[in-house]
């Protein structure tokens, strides 16, 4: 087995500056937050152009990288001392860093433009652009941080922006309720990984991944496994993972270009980015690499499922990205090999994914923003460019042969295999649930009966919401072959993550894999049956207990709510009834008693000058009586 | 030798203790006041003689300036009390209570 | 030059100028000016402060002066500074400016919901004379000095919420003067107990560290500080005044209020509870922290179910101080000095949601959440400070509290696993309390009686402009507080005899390369 590289600091050319990733959009975000309306007219293209900048710097990091012997792609880009003593701000560039970098950069800047379009009619689209460019530099600082405090303020600074663009019309209520669960369910993960971070800190002295990495084999094993199952749940709370899953569905509240960049290309793959790059830790504490991944096949049936029964086409797509990101969280949980086609998938998913998300946004824009696809159908003919590339997309995720997703999910796949074969087996279920779904969604969106409402005139998107579509979908066609084929991305990965002895090699007549291809026929047939030579009621049907099961979550924010939210505001009730009326009300009862003693007390004062006369020879009495006791004695 | 000096300035201060405590009228409460405070003043000089020092002496000068003053003072509220109220009697003044 | 009886000297002569003056506008404009004089002077003190200094013990306090004052009881007029009494005072004439200009109308009777017109120059006046005090009770050196400075700050704040507070100020300002005066009596016994005990005839700090030696007298001495410095702070369960105060005092007053004044009773752990007991605060240790998680936990969810923004505000403090009384009885560097720039870094923050929420009120006339509603529509600035306000004290990271509440949980984690885990909870519900708050307040349809308020006006934009700055500089890069406060909290740990847990060698070579 090769172990990642040595990681040593390097200050020259583009990569001395890469710092500057992150620095621009953070830039725009604060010209146009701050700028105000006066930024209005060209706010946006100022949006654009640092998403943009970011990713010429991101590219020209990666070709200097290219240039590099292997050995030394690990690069240390100090910066300044945050904490003293605990932690500096650093960057690490290396090829797992760079790979998220270009990702979130590259299909960020096509959503970035693809936005120009969705949100032209909206009067906030420059604090759109804003948060959009927030979201971008934060995410890079949690990508390129080269320890986990820096790690950790990327972490939540994604939180507040996804928590911001989900609120971003917050004069929803829904949306706004959506936008605050997100960033609760999310902090709930985030409780996690502090505790991890404090662990990782008292057992190893540092949080900088350099030192803690190079100290991970030597610690205890009951440590390393706390530290996995911590980390392990801030990433379920960003990844949207089974328990912490619920806030996702919720969260397409937001705008879809929003839907597509952060819940579905990025910020909730950042859990995914965790576990990989903690590898190290889980590598060396297998407990925790069985419930990653087994967190991961759970989520990706859970999501699958959820998918299954969805009417509304973003809430479909969630559960879709829900059961993906299950499929990279597998991934991360097998080792170097897995994290290979883990990071893989998790890119082409970023394709393929955004290009469904656009797709869908294409389809509201068109349709004033109807997004029950049960008052779709027989959109293809009216709007080919989003179809084809929505159809092609939707080709990439079930996994057709030669396709993006098909390499890379029959990685993971493979891989799972090779490690525990009923994981391996529940994962090639979830690809058929999964063919079946997306079929669904296409034929219900695009084929069938046109059941659109009345005065809907469906039409085409601007080229600007296009072109962005198109790019995406080829990038969703040949991606994956690119990236799995001879093992390439693997040994680009290795010095980060590092290689194994033997590589796998790619079959494509496997078992799994044919059984997967068969089930995934079975599932889009099936729903051919159902939704496309079927007639599909424009009111859905009251269906199964199963149905119903899925169309509720699984019921996960039924359990959420009789576990934590009832209690909870029976305990915050109790709790402030307590306050009132049990200290304040010891208090209140303590001067009340002092209070009504001296009201009594106090009709001694009777305002008789003889009363006061005779009381003042008393006490001269008693104190003459005492002289006289006290000198006798 | 002094003891029938210090008898009388006992009996006196008493007269005067039971007249400021029985009496009614501020006139009068007043006098019995005075009373006690000469009752001390011929305690005071008593004690100057039996220690044969001038201290006492001193003090009970002292007592008769400070009564001078309480006087002015005194009987200047008595008299605006009973401007107002048209009696001197103590126990109509007793506003001040509770 | 003697800089800290300047410090002190210029806002008591600002204050009797302000009385003076003819026109009450006039009174407002000389107060600010004088509060910006004595942040220009502070800044140019803290320049020539050199942290270094710090580790030494006859170097500790800079700017140190010592004069008789009452020689019979070795009473001194000493003052002196260490970084952590520096970065507090700094606190302190940061906010006061601040105060001065957010407080301009607070005074005249004209906002929706503000008691009835009262003098304006007597508030302005009294602010002045409050500040003179702040800076006297973190810098002085000498117990008793430090005692008569700690009763004395009653005396203003109380008038400003007595006169100038909402429907129910007399109420709060008696409870909040009767619950100081309680504590500070125990003080006082403790403080005299204090010099008859130690045999010194001196009431000055730095001879008085280390005398005490027996445990039964530290214990008992200890408690006497410590239930003020409680009460004061405050820690659960003698909370109940502050929500009562700060809901009641006008906003600049309960900035200060609860920015500084409360602050003196952590710091007043920090200093004297530690370092003149050492012994019984390792004894007390478990109680204190089990109050202090109390505390956390309890102010969350209690501000969790207020109606009223104010009071929510005040029990967020409440779980607050919690973090920081848990910091400094961790005794471990990195919670001592998160506790110290906690004490800082929540003067700030929770400073700019006590103005802001004032500004929303003097609009709206109305402190309670359900009268709001969707006010980012008509007032997106308000709403967007309000917001950054508000994650800094949920401890976003990014902002200034992150660092602070971050290296408070570290630094305790690296002794108290369990408190530690049970006080992180407290971030989800600080997620809780903050955005809940948000949402029922600036987000939705926006509310009838909302429509038409105006946004922030120029002055308020000034006013909260400099602590978002701060809450912002400070977040990214604390590291010059940071500088002044680790050597002075190194010192008082050292004085605390306690062994310094740490973590491995690697650490320690690190921190040498580092610096």
């Amino acid at each position: 087995m090769q172990s990642p590289a040595e990681i040593v600091p390097h200050s020259t050319g583009v990569v001395g500056v890469s710092w500057l990733m992150i620095a621009l959009p953070l830039l725009g975000a604060a010209i146009l937050l701050l700028g105000g309306r006066r930024t209005d007219r060209w706010g946006h293209l100022l949006g654009v152009v640092m998403s943009l900048a970011s990713f010429v710097v991101a590219v020209l990091a990666f070709v200097q990288m290219l240039g590099l012997d292997p050995g030394k792609r690990r690069m240390a880009v100090e910066l300044y001392q945050f904490i003293p003593g605990v932690a500096n701000i650093g960057l690490l560039i290396d090829p797992l860093s760079i790979s998220f970098a270009l990702l979130i950069t590259g299909v960020g800047s096509l959503i970035h433009i693809y936005s120009i379009g969705y949100m032209s009619h909206d009067p906030d689209r420059r604090r759109f652009f804003a948060y959009l460019n927030l979201f971008v530099s934060a995410m890079l600082l949690l990508v390129l941080s080269d320890n986990y405090v820096g790690l950790f303020i990327g972490w939540e600074g994604v939180g507040l922006a996804s928590y911001l663009l989900i609120g971003f019309w917050q004069f929803k209520p829904s949306a706004a309720v959506a936008a605050k669960k997100a960033f609760i369910v999310n902090r709930v993960g985030d409780f996690g990984l502090l505790i991890g971070i404090f662990t990782i800190w008292t057992t190893f002295g540092s949080v900088a991944f350099k030192e803690v990495f190079e100290a991970a084999p030597g610690a205890q094993q009951n440590t390393l496994t706390a530290i996995g199952l911590l980390l392990l749940l801030g990433a379920c709370g960003k990844s949207a993972q089974l328990p912490l899953q619920s806030w996702l569905l919720d969260a397409m509240e937001g705008p879809t270009p929003v839907s597509a960049l952060i819940h579905a290309a990025t910020m909730v793959t950042a859990g995914v980015y965790l576990v990989v790059r903690s590898g190290a830790f889980f590598e060396a504490a297998p407990t925790a690499q069985l419930v990653v991944t087994i967190v991961g096949v759970a989520t990706l049936l859970a999501g699958a499922i959820i998918g299954c029964a969805k009417d509304d086409i973003k809430k479909g797509l969630a559960g879709s990205t829900m059961s993906q990101i299950g499929y990279m969280m597998l991934g991360a949980g097998l080792g170097p090999v897995g994290y290979a086609f883990a990071i893989a998938h998790l890119i082409t998913h970023g394709f393929f994914k955004a290009n469904m998300f656009l797709g869908a946004g294409s389809v509201m824009h068109g349709m004033n923003d109807e997004v029950n696809m049960r008052k779709y159908g027989g959109l293809f003919s009216v709007m080919k460019v989003t179809a084809i590339t929505f159809i092609i997309g939707y080709l990439a995720i079930i996994g057709f042969p030669l396709l993006s997703g098909y390499f890379t999910k029959d990685g993971i796949i493979e891989t799972a295999m090779e490690h525990n074969q009923i994981l391996g087996w529940l994962a090639v279920v979830g690809a058929g649930i999964t063919g079946f779904y997306m079929s669904r969604m296409v034929f219900m969106t695009f084929f069938g009966k046109r059941r659109w409402e009345d005065g809907a005139h469906p039409h085409e998107s601007p080229a600007v919401m296009t072109v962005p579509l198109i790019i995406l979908s080829i990038g969703s066609i040949f991606l994956g072959g690119f990236l799995i084929l001879g093992n390439r991305f693997m040994q680009f990965l290795a010095p980060a993550v590092g290689l194994p002895e033997e590589l796998p090699s790619f079959h494509p007549f496997s078992v799994p894999g044919l059984a997967t291809l068969a089930l995934v026929a079975v599932g889009a047939a099936f729903a051919w049956f159902r939704y496309g030579a079927a007639e599909v009621p424009r009111v859905a049907p009251r269906g199964s207990f199963l149905t119903t099961f899925a169309r509720r979550d699984l019921y996960g924010d039924a359990l959420n709510e009789a576990l934590f939210m009832r209690p909870g505001q029976w305990l915050t009730r109790l709790a402030v009834f307590f306050d009132n009326r049990g200290i304040d009300g010891l208090v209140n009862g303590l001067a009340a008693a002092i209070g009504g003693t001296s009201g009594r007390l106090r009709r001694v004062q009777t305002g008789y000058v003889r009363s006061y006369a005779l009381s003042i020879l008393f006490g001269a009495a008693v104190v003459v009586g005492a002289l006289l006791y006290v000198g006798n004695m | 030798m002094t003891t029938h000096y210090l008898v009388l300035s006992a009996l006196l201060f008493a007269i005067g203790a039971i007249g400021v405590l029985t009496r009614r009228n501020a006139i009068v409460v007043f006098m019995c006041v005075e009373l006690m405070l000469n009752a001390c003043n011929l305690a005071f000089v008593t004690f100057a003689r039996q220690h044969g020092n001038l201290d006492g002496q001193i003090i009970a000068f002292f007592v008769m300036v400070v009564a001078a003053a309480e006087v002015v003072i005194g009987l200047a509220i008595i008299v605006m009390i009973f401007r107002t109220r048209r009696s001197a009697s103590v126990d109509d003044a007793n506003l001040l209570k509770y | 030059m003697p800089w800290l009886s300047t410090l002190m000297a210029v806002p008591v002569v600002g204050a009797v100028g302000v009385s003076l003056v003819k026109s009450d506008k006039l009174a407002k404009q000389l107060a600010l000016v004088v509060s910006l004089v004595v942040l220009v002077l502070t800044a140019v003190m803290a320049f020539r402060f050199d942290p270094a200094l710090g580790a030494a013990k006859e170097t500790r306090f800079q700017f140190a002066e010592v004069y008789d004052w009452i020689p019979a009881f070795g009473v001194h007029y000493g003052v002196g500074v260490d970084g952590i009494a520096l970065v507090l005072i700094a606190l302190s004439v940061i906010l006061v400016p601040i105060v001065i200009l957010a407080s301009w109308h607070d005074a005249d009777g004209t906002g929706a919901a503000a008691p009835p017109r009262r003098s304006v120059k007597t508030y302005f006046a009294l602010l002045l004379v409050l500040e003179a005090m702040m800076i006297g009770v973190f810098a002085a050196t000498d117990v008793f000095l430090f005692y008569v400075f700690f009763e004395a700050m009653l005396i203003p704040m109380y008038f400003m919420i007595g006169s100038y507070g909402g429907a129910q100020r007399s109420y709060a300002a008696v409870k909040f003067l009767l619950y100081s005066l309680f504590g500070g009596l125990l003080m006082l016994v403790a403080v005299i107990a204090l010099y008859v005990i130690a045999e010194k005839g001196t009431f000055m700090f730095p001879e008085l560290v280390g005398v005490i030696q027996d445990p039964t007298t530290q214990k008992w001495l200890f408690l006497g500080f410590f239930i003020a410095f409680a009460v004061k702070a405050p820690l659960w369960p003698f909370h109940t005044w502050l929500p009562d105060a700060a809901a009641q005092a006008p906003a600049g007053a309960a900035v200060l209020l609860v920015g500084v004044l409360d602050k003196v009773g952590t710091y007043g752990m920090l200093r004297f509870c530690l370092e003149l007991f050492p012994d019984a605060a390792k004894f007390f240790t478990p109680l204190v922290i089990t109050l202090a998680v109390i505390g956390i936990i309890y102010g969350a969810i209690v501000a969790i179910g207020q109606t009223d923004m104010k009071r929510l505000i005040a029990y967020t403090s409440i779980s607050h101080f919690g973090f920081i009384a848990l910091g400094v009885f961790a005794m471990t560097t990195n919670a001592g000095a998160g506790a110290t720039l906690y004490m800082v870094n929540h003067g700030f923050s929770t400073g700019a949601l006590f103005l802001i929420t004032g500004f929303l009120i003097y609009r709206r006339g109305s402190s309670q959440i359900a009268d709001y509603g969707g006010v980012q529509k008509v007032a997106p600035v308000l709403a967007g400070t309000f917001l950054v306000a508000g994650l800094s004290g949920l401890s976003l990271p990014g902002l200034s509290t992150f660092v602070s509440e971050f290296m408070v949980l570290l630094g305790s984690y690296e002794r108290y696993v369990v408190p530690t885990i049970i006080a992180t909870t407290g971030v989800i519900l600080a997620a809780v309390y903050i955005l809940w708050m948000y949402q029922r307040t600036m987000n939705g349809p926006t509310a009838e009686k909302v429509k038409g308020l105006p946004d922030l006006d120029a002055r308020e934009r000034w006013v909260v402009g400099p602590l978002i700055v701060l809450i912002i500089a400070l977040g990214f890069f604390p590291k010059p507080a940071l500088d002044m406060i680790n050597p002075a909290v190194d010192h008082t740990l050292s004085n605390v005899h306690i062994s310094n847990v740490h973590v491995t060698p690697a650490v320690a070579e690190k921190k040498g390369a580092g610096q």
